[in-house]
């Protein structure tokens, strides 16, 4: 081995380390620890869809279909980011709002190669069709299977509730929390709605199940829900961990650095080790 | 036009090269054998094909010729033709490992024919990436760095893609300079290789197990017979037997089409090579399934054997590592060659079996509408197989890959025998 390779592979190691150290910390956290939420109270849900027709129109999306009903089989797709479900349990009738839960720490964000989908400073986790390139890993790693894809489009978008960042960077609240009638949706800062929803649950025992599903689920999300019926029975899966999704792939990307600059010396120590007679040989085999 | 010019010999000779390498390369575009034989028909209907269904597919979107869905984003052609194939291109990083790094004399013979593999399975597997892009045009992004998503375990496995295809573009460089004759090229390139290597091993831990961690956050959704947090290591263990079954596999193939390429040295020793292989898959398999093993108890995976679920996990695990890994100690000891081969070819299904499990097949396995590739799925995947082979033969036939003697720094003088295989 010549001191000229041994330099040669340190330099590249080097250069990779620099373009691929993975800095999760930074890239997961938000970066205000009370982003701005959505409290919604299931029990004032009458479900009128208002919420759904305000989405479309602030949001430049085909107008809904008014005649359908809720039901546990809507879902939210390329041209509507948020649907009112239906449930019957027992004698009661549960309307269900939903959309993107925003994520405090969102695994479509972290698993984003390109930063389309990102975790904006004040809370939205929004999407920017300039970086997307559309290989939908958002799609695999969301716990909630919110990210929709446009397959019949030869210019395919990402399609999911924006939290309507212009708006509320405007100082304006989100376009469905305005519309709705019955005060179901309450919009401010994440820690007060906690206080508020726990409020609730204090003062009316008897009217919720006592939890709030947000709070810790996935870490915690921007979207906050209160219910009078446990919330598997209205289409929430409550199978999911608190753990924040980028915990999961954190200690791979924390190798990545180690392997980079370890394994190439401890190939190189071998490949000296193992020198003996070929020393002067190249690529070809015989000198 | 040809700036490679610039690199050969002397400078008053260029004229003179240059007519000399026009012809060369006109000559070497052409046919080498009989154009109109069953392989070539099959294999150019199929690609004709794909190129049909790409055209529609960019046209009109993925949902056009794809069954994938809102619920199933990831289908075949990342499935198979990607986390697959990548596992089946492992041969190039274990075998560079073998000849370079602990310098096993013993596998030089067959070191080009595995690199060129491994790059062409990158270049073609990998590349068919860019046909699951829904917005292939900004694949740049992370490379330019507008926009590094540095805490993406995707944005680590596009980069170790881009750089280990180059490393390995470097690795295999020689055996062009010796097509064309390049003699003071060949040396430098020859002087890279090390370097190559090195980074190049390095590349492949990071990536072969990247692809598998690419799943760590799809935590919910996979079944929990194949969900671990230690699948970056299963995969990385697993792409070793899985590369060099490849490379016993498609060698036992080569060696037959390609008779005519096969060097003296490589035709002496290639069954001393096939079972020093074959006795690194058993080795190998066993630590991968006592890894298995550990982590079926750590996970209590117990419960779900008795389901349809586990028989189709033991089946995958004993059928298809335990049993082929038998097969491979056995043969090696008393060297049978059909069996080793047999044991080989089990080894690969395993695999295809794994990596499907993971991505395709127990993949929301809860759901009630499962996900079920289209013809045009896999006509595109065998597309690009197809291709792949094309010019995997066409370099085969010019280039000393197989017989390493004879291009040491020069073109060959004797025009090989007429080839069974055409193009």
């Amino acid at each position: 081995m010549k001191r000229r390779d041994a330099l040669r592979v340190l330099g590249l190691s080097a250069g990779a380390v620099a373009l691929a150290r993975p800095r999760p910390v930074q890239a997961m956290t938000p970066e205000t620890d009370d982003p701005v939420a959505v409290l919604v109270d299931t029990t004032r849900c009458i479900g009128c869809r208002m919420c759904e027709f305000a989405c479309a129109e602030a949001n430049g999306l085909p107008e809904p279909d008014g005649a359908t009903e809720p039901s546990p089989d809507r879902d939210t797709s390329t041209t509507q980011w948020t649907v009112v479900k239906g449930y019957t349990v027992g004698e009661r009738t549960v309307t269900v709002k939903r959309q993107c839960m925003h994520c405090l720490q969102p695994a479509c964000a972290v698993g984003c190669l390109t930063r389309a989908l990102r975790k904006t400073p004040d809370g939205p986790v929004t999407w920017d069709g300039g970086k997307c390139m559309g290989c939908r890993y958002c799609m695999l790693s969301c716990p909630f299977d919110v990210p929709r894809f446009e397959y019949d489009s030869a210019n395919p978008r990402i399609e999911k509730c924006q939290l309507c960042s212009a708006r509320v960077a405007r100082g304006q609240r989100p376009a469905c929390v305005e519309a709705c009638p019955a005060q179901a949706l309450l919009f401010g800062r994440r820690n007060n709605l906690l206080e508020e929803a726990r409020t609730r649950i204090y003062t009316h025992p008897d009217q919720y199940v006592h939890q709030i599903y947000g709070e810790r689920e996935v870490g915690g999300t921007s979207w906050l829900y209160l219910s009078a019926v446990p919330f598997e029975q209205i289409g929430f899966r409550t199978d999911l961990a608190t753990t924040a999704y980028p915990l999961y792939t954190k200690e791979f990307l924390y190798a990545v650095p180690l392997v980079l600059t370890l394994v190439p010396p401890l190939l190189l120590g071998l490949r000296r080790g193992t020198a003996g007679a070929h020393e002067d040989e190249d690529e070809g085999g015989q000198p | 036009m040809t700036p490679a010019i610039r690199f050969t010999e002397a400078a008053p000779g260029l004229r003179q090269e240059f007519r000399r390498f026009v012809p060369f390369l006109l000559a070497e575009l052409r046919p080498k054998g009989p154009v109109v034989t069953p392989f070539n028909a099959i294999t150019a209907a199929i690609m004709l094909t794909t190129a049909v269904l790409l055209t529609i597919r960019f046209a009109t979107g993925l949902g056009s010729i794809t069954n994938l869905s809102q619920d199933v984003p990831w289908g075949l052609w990342i499935g198979f033709d990607v986390v697959t194939g990548v596992a089946f291109a492992g041969g190039a990083y274990v075998l560079t490992f073998l000849v370079y790094i602990l310098r096993i004399e013993k596998y030089h013979a067959i070191v080009r024919v595995t690199v060129l593999n491994g790059f062409l399975a990158y270049l073609f597997y990998a590349g068919a990436l860019l046909l699951d892009l829904g917005r292939p045009w900004n694949v740049i992004n992370p490379i330019i760095g507008n926009s590094f998503g540095v805490s993406s375990v995707l944005f680590l496995v596009a980069w170790h893609f881009m750089l280990y295809m180059m490393a390995q573009f470097v690795e295999f460089s020689p055996a062009v300079a010796e097509w064309l004759g390049w003699r003071r090229v060949r040396r430098i390139l020859g002087g890279l290789t090390a370097g190559a290597v090195i980074f190049g091993i390095t590349l492949s831990i990071l990536h072969q197990s990247g692809l598998g961690a690419l799943f760590l956050m799809a935590r919910e959704k996979v079944h929990p017979l194949w969900y671990s947090e230690f699948i970056p290591i299963l995969f990385l263990v697993s792409s070793v037997f899985a590369g060099l079954s490849m490379v016993i596999f498609e060698g036992s193939i080569t060696h037959k089409v390609f008779h005519h390429r096969v060097g003296s040295r490589l035709a002496a020793t290639h069954d001393d090579i096939v079972f020093g292989l074959g006795r690194i898959c058993a080795g190998v398999m066993l630590v991968y399934l006592f890894m298995q093993t550990l982590v079926f108890v750590h996970q209590q995976r117990a419960p779900f054997l008795a389901t349809g679920w586990g028989a189709w996990y033991l089946l995958e695990l004993v059928g298809f590592v335990a049993v082929p890994a038998g097969l491979y100690a056995y043969g090696c000891l008393r060297r049978r060659l059909p069996l080793v081969k047999a044991a080989a070819a089990m080894a690969l299904i395993g695999i295809v079996l794994n990596r499907l499990n993971l991505t395709v097949i127990g993949f929301k396995w809860y759901a009630p509408v499962r996900y079920v590739p289209t013809w045009m799925e896999i006509v595109v995947t065998l597309g690009v197989i197809s291709a792949e082979l094309w010019v995997f033969r066409w370099i085969v036939n010019r280039m000393p890959v197989l017989d390493f003697a004879m291009g040491h720094g020069e073109r060959s003088t004797a025009r090989p025998v007429a080839a069974r295989s055409a193009a």
